[in-house]
């Protein structure tokens, strides 16, 4: 294996036998993204964007920085990056600002049917407004079936939103085809890059899309920070999302302006040191390369597909793709919650169930699945360990 | 823990070959139970006659072995008691797997006993109670004929 990070996460020097494979539900913390936030809260803690005195100033800074680093990370030139409690956060101010002022009665809104719940919950709220949502489909090997796209696509058609990455199937949406089509009829496009930003190098700007949400949890960062790319166009087309403090410019007993670009989306007291932290957790992904990333984590997905190939009784949701950082499956004949059961008496956390993903679990005809995703930490003892667990969990089960 | 003390072959017995399993033709109570983070999901019915017997009853649904197996035992475990009785079981049977009470004082046969406490294990398991107590929720949800399905998760 290309990499050897592992030693950097102290969870796994607390419990020793650890096989942790659910990093597509949220991954560890490296120590650098640990000590970032013990720093910040021990010697340069000041709330953000109020106090003109130097704490506040450098506590600005840092939470500025921040953000440049993201733009930088992701290429993301063309617009701003908005920080949000978590990527359903992000999606739901997508929705509800643009339903507000571009959506009306018989408008129609296009999703996928691999979409996580987060990025079709807020959507389905304004069916309040008679707006229409249609699904690319889904084929039997799990991918979506774009041959009738440009049919999909109709003249009513105001907004796409689709994963970048499926967090079930692990597979890649054909970005560049869909927002071409997208963007020969000047269709605005919403990408929910949750599972991509960790795993792969992620070019905003190559993209052309006009919304990329994601959040910080899933790329080694601290929880309560969800991020949002928007095109530069957006910030003044949309009112803002949550009114409070730091989104004005002037408020009386009449009227209130708010303030312009990101400070228009970000009221109130905004995490710092969680957002601060994802500056250091850019910091590790960017010394570690996304591209030795990539192919380590590939690498691993390869392994465990053709182990898992050689095992009877093991069924895949759709066609599991070793590009990737994920897959899902069931074992015949035994309910996933009973497999992660066993799988946690020998210490490996895998997520079962639908993983916020109903729409696809129920086309495939099932209510629940195991999902295996690995982060840049894992080996391959720990899918080495993972088939031996389904061995004794078939054994217990009775099963061949 | 050991796993076999809660999967033990009588569990997986029922939970592969579930009894009572199907909708009943005459039925005058009925009622849903959902746990939405499994996805586990039970419809239950059951005949209750003029004396407050519970004459008959069956269930469908799909869910994990525990859950499976805790509806299949309750099924069988409840046909031909009263109502009432149901209830004192329902009680006891949550007192055995959330607080590890033992079941000296109740009134079964000792076959009855085997296949109430083969439930037991799922003490050792938290994350697993819910599994087994959904079906007893619904049994108690369909006696007063809730329309609203139970929610495992707004109960436990």
């Amino acid at each position: 294996m290309s990499i050897s990070v592992t030693s950097q996460f102290p969870i796994f020097k607390k419990y020793k036998k650890l096989v942790y494979l659910d990093s597509a539900n949220s991954s560890q913390k490296p120590i650098s993204v640990i000590n970032a936030i013990d720093n910040f809260y021990r010697s340069k803690y000041s709330n953000i964007g109020r106090g003109v005195y130097t704490l506040a100033a450098n506590a600005t800074e840092d939470y500025e920085s921040t953000r440049s680093t993201l733009k930088e990370f992701l290429k993301a030139y063309n617009g701003d990056i908005i920080f949000t409690k978590n990527a359903t956060e992000s999606l739901n101010l997508v929705a509800k600002c643009f339903g507000e002022n571009f959506l009306n009665s018989g408008d129609e809104i296009l999703l996928s049917e691999l979409e996580h719940h987060s990025n079709y919950v807020p959507w389905h709220f304004l069916r309040k407004k008679k707006i229409m949502i249609k699904f690319i489909p889904v084929n039997k090997d799990g991918n979506l079936d774009i041959t009738n796209i440009k049919s999909l696509i109709t003249n009513k058609t105001k907004i796409i939103s689709l994963t970048h990455i499926s967090n079930v199937t692990g597979k890649k949406t054909p970005l560049k085809k869909i927002i071409e089509v997208a963007k020969s009829k000047n269709i605005p496009v919403c990408i929910d890059g949750t599972q991509a930003v960790a795993h792969t190098a992620v070019n905003i700007k190559e993209l052309d899309c006009d919304f990329y949400a994601f959040s910080g949890h899933k790329m080694y960062a601290a929880t309560g920070v969800g991020c949002l790319f928007m095109k530069d166009k957006w910030f003044e087309k949309f009112n803002p999302f949550l009114g409070g403090g730091g989104m004005i410019q002037d408020v009386d007993i009449k009227n209130i302006t708010f303030a312009n670009g990101v400070s228009k989306f970000e009221a109130g007291t905004m995490p710092a040191a969680e957002v601060i932290s994802l500056k250091f957790a850019i910091d590790f992904l960017k010394t570690t390369k996304i591209k030795n990333i990539e192919k380590h984590e590939n690498e691993l997905i390869s392994y465990a597909i053709s182990k898992f190939n050689k095992m009877k009784n093991i069924i895949f949701v759709g066609k599991p793709d070793k590009s990737s950082s994920l897959f899902s499956f069931n074992i015949k004949g035994i309910h996933a919650h009973d497999v992660s059961t066993v799988f946690d008496q020998d210490s490996i956390a895998v997520r079962a169930g639908h993983h916020c993903c109903q729409i696809l679990h129920k086309k495939f005809n099932i209510a629940s699945s195991l999902r295996v995703s690995v982060g840049v930490y894992n080996v391959k003892q720990d899918i080495d360990a993972l088939c031996e667990s389904i061995l004794k969990c078939k054994k217990l089960f009775k099963i061949q | 823990m050991d796993l076999t003390e809660l999967y033990q072959d009588l569990i997986l017995d029922h939970g592969q070959k579930p009894r009572n399993f199907g909708k009943l033709k005459l039925y005058n109570h009925d009622a849903k139970g959902h746990n939405p983070l499994c996805g586990d999901n039970i419809h239950l019915y059951l005949n209750l006659d003029k004396k407050g017997i519970v004459t008959d009853l069956s269930f469908e649904g799909s869910g994990c072995a525990i859950s499976v197996a805790s509806s299949s035992i309750m099924t069988e475990i409840v046909k031909n008691k009263s109502e009432k009785k149901a209830q004192e079981l329902l009680d006891a049977f949550f007192k055995m797997i959330k607080d590890n009470n033992d079941l000296k004082k109740i009134d079964l046969t000792e076959n009855e006993k085997i296949k109430f406490q083969s439930l037991s294990g799922v003490n050792k398991f938290p994350m697993r109670v819910k599994c087994a107590t959904l079906c007893w929720h619904t049994l108690k949800a369909a006696f007063d004929n809730q329309k609203q399905p139970i929610n495992s998760e707004v109960i436990d």
